[in-house]
């Protein structure tokens, strides 16, 4: 192929067509692809055609082809799905969607505050709303997702106390004890406190036991990954300060309308994930983790992600919007750094924005309340089926549980598949990676359950245990 | 009016310095644009009490009965007691507080916004768009089981092996998020390689360049290795002996870009995998500017062992304000067991995800990562095919060339520094550093500038600066030449003004959607606040308030 005679025009390459192609190849003195890549060694160039499928470059044909792979889902619009687990099926208001959809939103980068004044307003006005939901004073913009903000956080109290190891809860997610044993196991140990096996609250005599001078920090979770509600998260938080260790706490923010914000029983730092506020699950797609401290300068330049600040006009008369802290950032620190960003989640900053903008300090009580009734009551119906338990850990919770099908007789995987014969997406098989848990899984109950979704789940959980 | 009626009345064909292919350049300028300043106050300080943006779901009056109280269901000392301060406003206020935000952002879609080198700001179908808003992709959660999502499993199955093949690598993983998570991810698979021969504490060097990504110097920073990077000669790459020197019986690996930011291809590249394997290193290869080389040439036989695309820049993916992204790595058959779990396998019948990966590196992201990013690259490949993407990458190069050649010889006071008659390939690295000396206006007064006529500040360079005054355009395929003609046209236009009249370009932006700010906070940590929370409580709303926080 030579490009004076190119390929057909594609409606994505506007000097495809022919005419434009040669007068620009005239107007560089070049004849062929050759010449355009002499520098390239011929040794290295591939010297046939990527073996790729036949190209659809009509868009109704693409779209057809596309629609017609992705017809092959379940969503979960079509099937009630239990799952939970750091990603959640919430109510995203149609606003959301359309705000994220405007092409100077959706296709912005790294603008700066003159060119993108409108995304650094956004961005800040995010920090600002999830610092009152939080009661945190400094909030940063949204990293990769909640573990790699809880990593950072971890990592933040190693440097801030100067100490190496973090103590975690024992029922952290397996996904996000992965993540953070490949991030920072050659920066801190990371090391796991026990909880109580009937309540899932952390086990305060293991803690007691753990804790030392050289604990940097205590990580509990409020829920829990097992959905539970450490109601003693103020005596953690004690028994770490005592030990001159941080309390990193991470939290579900759909649940801060309803449930005290860290900040009352002692939190130093939070993190948690950004995806219930008005985000699509997509496959784990929406995920964005977020960061929020005390308004120190100390601590904010231990911030790795961006942070956005306000500012005055040069004249003073008007506000602005800036990215801040630039040279803490990996960016610029490059071999001296001890954490990282990058192309973060800046789009679900936004979406989140004009979540909370919507809600509001009354939409968000009111969906705590909805939410954490709908998941009792799913939970004393399926405890009420002869040989389930639900839920198996006796601490409070609030939208998700653990249900214990031991009893009857049947897996977790039995009844996941019976569930979904009779259309219903069942909670998360814990059987694997919680063992103690016996035949236990994690359902988890939001808004988006009518009443009629939790009478069928029991009905249908009835039928297949029977 | 429109570019083309100016272009026909204005002075297009036939005036002086007709194109140098013979028909008439685009010579437009936008003299008259203006930004939306729209001057929207905080949100914060919207609305009025008792107003609502939505109403949730509310909660049946069966379950109200059969579960009473709600907020009894939770311990007193967890429940909140002080409402949270968020705004209370109305839907149709929200929307337009947020429109005008939007309207105050310049996105890719409404700017040639040509001028982000290593970014490749590319356009985005919208058709991908209305395919990544089906129910069908963004209400899937992660974890249900294979047989309700063997859609996204079978796109995410065929654009994997199409990773492979514009690579020659053999497996793939789309679980990093972004570029740096992608480059984190190879630094993670080094160590888990090492480690598994028995060095991972002996082997603790890696080497880089400083015309590569700083997340190629960051990211294994963050795993605890000691970075070596390597600067360029004259010729604008380093040379063998100096990769030579810096090899040794330490050496884990070697990250790097190629072409580098500089745009320039470094020819030895085959010689330095050579050397680094030759000391019993693996080979990394950023493809952060892959867009001039696809179908051209590969990781294989340049000799990687790992490589990375941005699915979120070369494969069209919006930026999304800053995300969400992937950076998909690939890697040869015999690191696979080192990738992140799980990976989307295929017995040929149906489509699962293999766990079973003991030596696994574990996970960099939660779940498969963003996979409804992998989705729309897989469509703007399928829209493109072989011979389309081959296409994509002639023309990024022929449309760098030409405005390499416009600025070259119309703009004064910018360089191209290194290998001055060598071609780049997708972006070049010029200098601004003659016109700083002979006008005192520097590239941040430039990028500055150039909002004025419309366009979307550029990138100069990542630190340090290395080329003093750098400017990075990088006019991927998007742009119609008309638009580059343009853009060169807005380069040319603030370079003479900066020798004619510095002042108007130091002070510059003059048509922004903000005025100038005291940036002081964006560079001070003192003066930091990231708050309206703080900044009420610091007296800071009112105009009158001294600054210093």
């Amino acid at each position: 192929m030579t490009p004076g005679d190119g390929p057909a025009v594609h409606p994505y390459i506007p000097n495809s067509a022919p005419g434009t192609r040669a007068e620009m190849l005239r107007a560089i003195g070049v004849s062929d692809a050759d010449t355009l890549y002499r520098d390239v060694p011929t040794d290295l160039r591939l010297e046939r055609p990527l073996d790729l499928p036949e190209a659809l470059p009509s868009e109704l044909a693409l779209r057809r082809h596309v629609t017609s792979l992705l017809d092959r889902n379940v969503s979960c619009e079509d099937a009630p799905s239990f799952l939970g687990g750091g990603c959640w099926q919430h109510y995203v208001p149609v606003v959301c969607d359309e705000i994220i959809s405007r092409g100077e939103f959706l296709t912005a980068y790294g603008g700066l505050w003159y060119s993108d004044h409108g995304k650094n307003q956004a961005y800040f006005e995010f920090q600002s709303m999830l610092g009152e939901l939080l009661d945190m004073d400094a909030v940063g913009l949204t990293t990769y997702d909640w573990s790699a903000a809880t990593t950072t956080a971890l990592l933040m109290a190693c440097r801030l106390t100067h100490r190496g190891q973090v103590l975690v809860p024992r029922n952290l997610s397996p996904e996000k004890r992965a993540q953070m044993h490949n991030f920072a196991r050659s920066a801190a140990e990371i090391v796991d406190v026990a909880y109580e096996a009937d309540t899932g609250l952390l086990d305060l005599d293991d803690l007691r036991a753990k804790l030392s001078s050289s604990t940097a920090a205590v990580y509990i979770e409020n829920p829990s990954f097992l959905g539970t509600l450490e109601t003693r998260a103020g005596e953690i938080a004690r028994l770490a300060h005592e030990s001159g260790a941080l309390c990193v706490v991470g939290v579900d923010p759909i649940s801060l309308g309803l449930l005290a914000p860290p900040s009352t029983y002692g939190a130093d730092i939070v993190t948690g994930e950004v995806q219930p506020l008005g985000i699509h699950m997509q496959y784990g797609g929406g995920l964005g983790g977020f960061v929020a401290t005390r308004h120190d300068s100390r601590w904010l330049a231990e911030i790795p992600s961006l942070l956005t600040s306000i500012m005055r006009t040069a004249d003073g008369s008007g506000l602005g919007y800036g990215w801040a802290n630039w040279v803490e950032t990996s960016w610029v620190k490059r071999e001296e750094s001890r954490d990282f960003t990058g192309t973060t989640t800046g789009l679900w900053t936004i979406a989140a924005a004009v979540y909370l903008s919507l809600m509001g300090p009354q939409g968000m009580r009111e969906l705590g309340e909805t939410i954490v009734a709908k998941a009792t009551y799913a939970a004393r119906l399926l405890d009420g089926i002869e040989g389930v338990r639900a839920p198996a850990l006796g601490a409070p919770f609030f939208k998700e549980f653990v249900v214990d099908f031991s009893a009857t007789g049947k897996t977790v995987a039995e009844v996941n598949a019976g569930l979904l014969e009779r259309g219903i997406i069942g909670g998360k098989d814990l059987s694997i990676d919680f063992p103690g848990q016996g035949q236990s899984a994690l359902f988890c109950v939001t808004e988006m359950h009518m009443q009629d979704y939790l009478d069928r789940l029991a009905a249908a959980v009835e039928e297949v245990t029977r | 009016m429109s570019t083309r009626d100016i272009d026909q009345t204005g002075g297009g064909s036939g005036a002086p310095g007709a194109a140098p292919g013979g028909a008439a350049e685009n010579r437009y300028l936008r003299e008259g644009f203006h930004a939306a300043r729209w001057q929207e106050p905080v949100i914060m300080e919207q609305g009025s009490p008792g107003e609502r943006g939505v109403i949730p779901p509310p909660l049946e009056t069966g379950i109200r009965a059969a579960v009473g109280d709600p907020a009894a269901l939770i311990p007193p000392e967890l429940l909140r007691a002080t409402p949270p301060a968020l705004p209370e406003i109305a839907q149709p206020q929200v929307l337009r507080h947020f429109m005008r935000l939007s309207q105050m952002t310049m996105g890719t879609d409404v700017n040639i916004d040509l001028g982000l080198g290593t970014c490749t700001m590319k356009y985005s179908p919208k058709v991908n768009e209305f395919l990544a808003r089906s129910p069908k992709m963004a209400d899937l959660h992660p974890w249900q089981p294979e047989e309700t999502v063997q859609g996204i499993l079978e796109i995410a199955h065929r654009f994997g092996r199409m990773c492979c093949e514009i690579s020659g690598l053999d497996a793939v993983s789309f679980q990093p998020a972004s570029g740096a998570q992608g480059i984190f991810t190879n630094a993670s698979i080094i160590r888990a390689y090492h480690e598994a021969n028995g060095e991972g504490d002996t082997r603790d060097e890696i080497i880089t360049t400083i015309f590569s990504h700083p997340a190629d110097s960051a990211t294994p920073a963050v795993l605890g290795y000691k970075l070596i990077v390597l600067y360029p000669d004259e010729t604008g790459y380093p040379n063998l002996e100096q990769l030579k020197a810096a090899l040794s019986e330490r050496t884990a690996g070697l990250l790097i870009t190629n072409p580098e930011d500089t745009g320039l291809y470094n020819p030895h590249i085959k010689e330095f995998t050579d050397a680094v394997h030759a000391v019993g290193g693996l080979c990394s290869y950023d493809q952060a500017n892959l867009n001039g080389i696809m179908g051209v040439a590969r990781a294989k036989e340049a000799g990687f062992d790992l490589c990375h695309f941005n699915l979120h820049k070369t494969f069209s993916s919006p930026h999304g304000s800053m995300g969400p992204g992937c950076g998909a790595v690939m890697v040869r058959q015999d690191l696979r067991r080192f990738l992140p779990r799980p990976l989307v396998e295929s017995d040929g019948l149906r489509f699962f995800l293999d766990d079973d990966l003991p030596e696994s590196i574990g996970k960099v992201r939660s779940f498969l990562g963003n996979l409804q990013v992998v989705m729309r690259a897989y469509a703007w490949v399928m829209s493109l095919g072989a011979e389309g993407l081959r296409q994509v990458s002639e023309t990024a190069v022929i449309n760098n060339r030409y405005l390499m050649k416009r600025l070259r010889e119309e703009v004064p006071g910018l360089d191209l520094p290194y290998s001055p008659d060598t071609g780049r390939l997708d972006e070049a690295r010029f200098s601004w550093g003659r016109l700083k000396e002979e006008t005192g206006i520097g590239t941040e007064d430039v990028e500055r500038r150039i909002l004025d006529y419309g366009v979307n500040n550029y990138f100069s360079s990542h630190e340090p600066f290395v080329v003093p005054e750098p400017f990075t355009p990088e006019p991927a395929e998007s742009y119609s030449r008309a638009d580059i003609d343009e853009y060169a046209e807005i380069i040319r236009r603030v370079a003479e003004e900066a020798y004619a009249e510095p002042d108007l370009v130091a002070t510059a932006p003059h048509k922004s959607s903000a005025p100038r700010m005291d940036e002081s906070p964006l560079h001070e940590i003192d003066k930091v606040v990231t708050t309206w929370r703080v900044w009420k409580r610091l007296g800071l709303q009112s105009p009158d308030t001294p600054a210093d926080v």
